[in-house]
């Protein structure tokens, strides 16, 4: 086994920049932080690629199937001689997979963010956060141990907080980081209990001896797992479960989607990385991390088929209707993981079976790319326009004729049109769903058409409807916010090619995919009549949209609040948590408790003050009461002596 | 027995001074008197019951001893009152009150 | 070494601190005694490991024993183990960074330098103790400067809060009192070591244990007890509350750790109502900082939803557990004086502590904010931080019980964490976020001594944080011993 130690380096080089711009950039760093980071993120990246290719086409193989091979690990807190927090370092074919996905995506973001944050106040802050998350990121795909992941998926929440409250003087951005923060938080405790549960019957939290040992149907640990039930399910599909739901919450899968669009409130860049690329698709990654396992039990994935496709239903239409350009490439974002939360819900482990798994993260790969080029394209667009809202943009595409072309390579590209990568990891997903379960299949089309009709709708309304009114316009900006643009947009048009399903895989063998052009009429020909129609409704400005709006009526006004779900959880928290648990106990403690202690001492005090009137002050009074106590005492003696 | 009776007269006697009068003097004058009685008492109880020991009569003579002492502490103490409060009266002395 | 240093060290400074004048005397002298106290823990620390290199695997280190009234078996027996040594480190952090934050105290100087000593002194004592009495002691000599404190220097309802704090406390020990009491007229010593070995039998244990153990709960902030905290932190002076919470309230559960490794049967016996109070503190206390609106009643009532973990770990009576119920006292000891720390230098530059009146300070003084933040992140658990370990240890040890109820209630512990979030979220929000004031945007950010002080704490959180191995190692022989105690209780039954 060759040596993997300088993998090391790949998130220690953004925790030293972190270290070093957050404790001297106010300082020191104020204008260079943007070339620090870049740079050494860059460095980063470099190692990525000479790992993917070390792994992929020098060592990683064995006997034409790719090892995990453990590069680096360290007891970092022992619990008991088994059980034990590992930090370690994990390459397979997932890990290297996303190391590329993450360093490259993060790279582009730190070059775009050299033009877009350009003369903040906290520069170096910024770049110190992207640093911290990117680091945080890389631990967490690289984890060994099942409480690592833990811990850098806190790390990840934590530094997406400080990334989204960036702008921490504007109100909502700091009710968006907190909204953020708190229901992932919440997801989190799923996650934790998840894997006590996994921790307590495997007998250990390595990720690798999980695997072993719950995947062996003989095994003790499977056994007394499988038959440990509780309320009806067994303790397998509640710890599996939970965990989803920790995955779910990171991945804004419905119902604790609602922090995501919030989330919109950080800089563009920040969304570009965070929430479009790395840490949404951080859920897809543990299910597919746990994948072995999660096969074991069919009821914890048929919850992740159903959760994913209707999430991917859900996230479309309300995506149709908003009119913040973030907004809509959010629910987009979480349409598309539901995507991809489905495919590994439908999939088997290992041969043809294990298709979904293999379209599930080609999707993740191919996704990552064109969805951080539209969040970097809508960032360009906002940073001309200084506004979020469609009908504040429109004719851009004379004004800004680069961010127009990637902007529509990455629309293109979504909506799955080939040769445009969407098209071919779509179609794995649509195949794999097609050949398991065909009410699954029906969804995903039609959740496929109406993506296209969205992103067309964004597209349009950006770049075509009306034209122009901006007066001054200072270019598209800077060749750091260019550059990205286009490195992006050859890589939405390029990363399907990719032999993917050589690669990556349930078993980690190669599996022959090939596009059957037959199947692919109906998907394909569905999106260009989604397209048109919204070519038809948005490429002029007229009024048939409002009018289409108003026919709807219920339903569009439904889709337009996002099906109420925010106003749920505000009724649940304000009205319910606030007032009916929170408000009384404070209550009780300050009354109650408190009370009862207060009361034990004023009652002492009422009792002495009663009694005080004894201490008269009168030598005759003491003398009285003295003679009264021998009398009485005379008496006790006389009577009760024997 | 009726240096018994005599005994307990005084004794009473002398309780009822100690409780009626608010003069400090008087008071311990009553005083006095209780411990008198008891000395009557120890004495008679000494010839009556153990007429060869002479313990009842020492304890007598003890107690005029600490009645001595007692008297010179008393007075001490009442001549002090009457310095700061310019009266012997025990209920002008009730600043211990509560 | 000789232990009695820890104690001469403080006394001595006191002295040199009476016989001073003026401010600037006074607090170089006070800065000067408690370097060296932390140098002198930190020494202790370096014998304490080498001992353990060449291999003495004795209970106790460093013991020496004098009679001190003999007629009653009343020694002066000192030693240390590794759960004593990790409180006596934090102990001589806090005590640093109090005297630091105290720098520019005016007000009657002297005497509250002095008392600050005072305190630390009964908490080493306390710490060293290996004699119940002795530890007795020095517990009551570690309660009476607190009420002086807050009673002079305190702000609000001062008078109230040092009466309600100093007779809980006082009732507390009271409480103790009778539990060693029942202990002694059993055994007939004090010795902590000789208890272990001859052994008290369980109806005695199931008598005597609950006077001792709510005793030492009411310092730790046992529900129902813990009605002092709030009150006596919010009206504490800055270093007070650093050391009422970082200091006194890990008396209480040393104490518990210690009665409960004494009276292990009882320990047993009564587990499911330390762990019942346990939870419902962690979860009462947690919902109930959701509705505080002044920055030191969100950190009071937040320690006993955290005081919660170190009592919640102890009912569970297993090794984990306790090395959790351990980094917790430690996590909490650091976390909680740093938050004051913070809230002090907020208060004494705003002149105010109620989240509502206060916002965007991020932008006035950004290095008190990162340590409000950090302190703030360390309170809900984000790994990088001690609290992360403390509480995950915890967790690990309650679910390793596979009784049912027991893991319900670790659910439920649990479910804190994410109501943790939502109030440090909230105070952070609120003060450290969002839109500044006209007036507070002209402050000044922080001065050298706060500096020194935020970050000597800091760095203490982050060093569990990074690398808890360390605190394990260290604090695991004591752990070890206690679970023998524990376990010989098993094996009795």
């Amino acid at each position: 086994m060759s040596n993997y130690s300088y993998i090391l380096l790949i998130p220690l080089l953004p925790l030293l920049t972190f270290l070093v711009l957050g404790i001297f950039g106010r300082k020191y760093f104020k204008t260079t932080a943007g070339f620090i980071g870049s740079a050494s993120l860059l460095a980063s990246t470099v190692l990525s690629f000479i790992a993917a290719k070390q792994y992929f086409f020098v060592d990683g193989k064995l006997n034409g199937v790719y090892q995990k091979i453990i590069a680096f690990k360290y007891t970092w807190l022992s619990f008991s001689p088994n059980v034990s927090i590992d930090m370690g370092i994990i390459i397979d074919p997932i890990s290297v997979m996303m190391l590329i996905v993450v360093t490259s995506v993060s790279l582009m973001v730190h070059v775009f963010s050299l033009g877009y944050m350009k003369g903040e106040e906290r520069f170096a802050t910024y770049y110190a956060f992207l640093s911290l998350f990117t680091f945080s990121m890389l631990g967490l795909i690289l984890s060994v141990n099942i409480f690592q992941v833990y811990i850098f998926w806190e790390l990840v929440g934590a530094s997406s907080f400080l990334l989204i409250g960036y702008y921490f003087s504007k109100p909502s951005a700091v009710a968006a980081a907190k909204k953020a923060f708190i229901v992932t938080r919440f997801a989190d405790l799923g996650f934790l209990i998840g894997i006590l549960i996994l921790g307590f019957y495997g007998g250990t939290l390595d990720i690798g001896l999980l695997i072993e040992r719950l995947t062996a149907t003989q095994s003790a640990e499977f056994i007394n797992m499988t038959t440990a039930s509780f309320l009806g399910a067994s303790m397998l599909t509640w710890g599996l479960s939970l965990i989803f739901i920790g995955g779910a919450g990171k991945s804004a899968m419905f119902p604790l989607h609602i922090w995501l669009p919030d989330a919109m409130e950080g800089p563009t860049p920040v969304s570009a990385l965070i929430h479009a690329a790395t840490m949404v698709v951080a859920g897809v990654y543990l299910v597919a991390r746990l994948f072995p396992i999660f096969s074991m039990d069919p009821s914890s994935l048929s919850l992740v088929t159903y959760i994913g496709a209707f999430s991917a239903f859900f996230a479309a239409v309300i995506a149709c209707t908003q009119t913040d350009i973030k907004r809509v490439l959010a629910y987009s974002t979480m349409s598309q993981i539901g995507y991809m939360m489905f495919a590994l819900g439908i999939s088997k482990l290992g041969g043809e079976e294990g298709l979904g798994y293999m379209a599930s993260l080609f999707h993740l790969f191919t996704h990552a790319f064109f969805k951080s080029l539209l969040f970097l394209g809508a960032g360009a667009v906002i940073h001309m326009v200084h506004s979020n809202e469609m009908k504040d943009m429109g004719g851009l595409r004379k004004l800004m004729p680069i961010t127009h072309i990637a902007f529509l390579i990455a629309c293109l590209a979504i909506a799955g049109i080939p040769p445009f990568a969407g098209f071919f990891s779509k179609e794995e997903i649509l195949t794999a769903a097609f050949h398991s379960n065909k009410l699954i299949y029906g969804v995903a089309l039609f959740t496929a058409a109406l993506t296209s009709f969205y992103m067309f709708r964004l597209y349009f309304s950006i770049f075509w409807s009306k034209e122009s009114t901006l007066q001054h316009h200072h270019g598209e900006g800077t060749w750091s916010m260019k550059l990205p643009l286009l490195i992006l947009a050859a890589c939405a048009v390029l990363v399907g090619f990719v032999p993917f399903s050589n690669f990556i895989t349930s078993d980690g063998k190669a599996l022959e995919t090939h596009i059957d052009l037959i199947f692919s009429i109906a998907p394909v020909g569905l999106t260009l009549i989604a397209i048109s129609i919204a070519a038809y409704l948005y490429k002029k400005e007229n009024d048939t949209p409002s009018k289409l709006a108003a026919q709807f009526g219920i339903l569009y006004q439904a889709a337009f609040k996002k099906f109420y779900v925010d106003e749920l959880y505000l009724f649940i928290t304000k009205k319910i948590i606030f007032p009916f648990i929170g408000q009384p106990i404070a209550w009780a403690d300050k009354n109650i408790v408190d009370g009862f202690m207060l009361l034990l001492g004023k009652t002492t005090a009422k009792i002495s003050f009663k009694i005080k009137g004894i201490q008269s002050g009168k030598v005759q009074n003491y003398t009285l009461y003295f003679f009264g106590g021998i009398l009485i005492l005379s008496i006790l003696f006389i009577y009760t002596w024997k | 027995m009726p240096i018994l009776i005599v005994s307990t007269a005084l004794f009473f006697i002398g309780m009822f001074g100690l409780f009626t009068r608010r003069n400090m003097i008087t008071m311990l004058m009553a005083i006095e008197l209780m411990l008198n009685s008891v000395n009557i008492n120890f004495v008679a109880f000494n010839k009556y019951l153990f007429p060869d020991k002479l313990n009842g009569l020492f304890f007598t003579l003890f107690i005029i001893a600490i009645a001595a002492a007692e008297a010179a502490v008393a007075i001490a103490i009442i001549i002090n009152l009457y310095r700061s409060h310019t009266s012997i009266d025990v209920e002008d002395a009730s600043e211990m009150k509560f | 070494m000789n232990l009695s240093l820890l104690i001469l060290l403080p006394i001595i400074t006191a002295m040199a601190i009476l016989f001073s004048n003026g401010l600037k005397q006074i607090r170089v002298i006070g800065l000067l005694g408690s370097i060296a106290q932390l140098g002198l823990a930190s020494w202790l620390l370096k014998l304490y490991l080498n001992e353990r290199a060449i291999g003495n695997t004795a209970t106790y280190l460093f013991e020496s024993n004098y009679p001190w009234f003999s007629a009653l078996h009343i020694n002066y027996h000192i030693g240390i183990d590794g759960i004593s040594l990790a409180m006596i480190l934090l102990t001589s952090l806090i005590v640093v960074a109090g005297i630091l934050v105290s720098w520019t105290m005016d007000k009657l100087s002297k005497e509250y330098f002095f008392l600050l000593v005072l305190l630390s002194m009964g908490a080493y004592g306390f710490f060293i103790s290996l004699d119940l009495f002795t530890l007795f002691f020095f517990l009551e000599v570690a309660v009476i400067p607190k009420f002086l404190l807050i009673g002079i220097w305190g702000s609000g309802n001062k008078q109230n809060s040092a009466m309600k704090l100093a007779l809980m406390l006082m009732a507390g020990s009271a409480l103790v009192f009778v539990g060693l009491m029942g202990i002694y007229y059993n055994t007939h010593t004090f010795d902590i070591v000789q208890i272990t070995q001859i052994g008290i039998s369980a109806g005695v244990q199931q008598f005597f244990f609950p006077f001792a153990f709510i005793g030492f709960g009411i310092f730790a902030a046992l529900f129902p007890f813990h009605t002092w905290v709030p009150d006596g932190h919010a009206s504490a002076p800055t270093a007070a509350s650093m050391f009422l919470a970082g200091i006194s309230m890990k008396l209480g559960g040393y104490g518990c750790l210690r009665i409960a490794s004494l009276m292990p049967d009882a320990a047993h016996h009564y587990a499911w109502i330390i762990i019942l109070l346990a939870t419902i503190a962690i979860i009462y206390g947690a919902f109930a900082t959701m509705m505080q609106t002044d920055l030191k009643y969100i950190n009071a009532y937040s320690s006993i939803s955290h005081c919660g973990f170190v009592i919640l770990g102890i009912g569970m009576m297993n090794k984990t557990s306790i090395n959790g119920a351990v980094i917790q006292m430690v996590s909490h000891g650091l976390m909680t004086a740093l938050f004051f720390a913070a809230i002090g230098m907020i208060y004494s530059r705003t002149h105010t502590r109620m989240i509502a009146q206060l916002g965007g300070l991020l932008k006035a003084m950004p290095f008190i904010s990162t340590v409000f933040v950090i302190a703030g992140l360390c309170s809900l658990g984000l790994p990088g931080f001690s609290g992360f370990v403390a509480e995950m240890t915890v967790f690990m040890g309650s679910w390793q019980n596979p009784n049912g109820v027991y893991r319900l209630a670790t659910i439920i512990s649990g479910a804190s964490i994410v109501v943790t979030a939502v109030y440090i979220l909230r105070a952070t929000g609120k003060t450290i976020m969002g839109p500044i004031s006209n007036e507070h945007a002209l402050l000044g950010d922080a001065t050298w001594n706060e500096k020194l002080a935020a970050v000597l704490l800091i760095a203490g959180i982050v060093i569990i944080g990074i690398a808890p191995f360390l605190l394990n190692a260290l604090i695991g022989p004591g752990t070890d011993n206690i679970m023998l105690q524990v376990g010989k209780a098993i094996t009795l039954k």
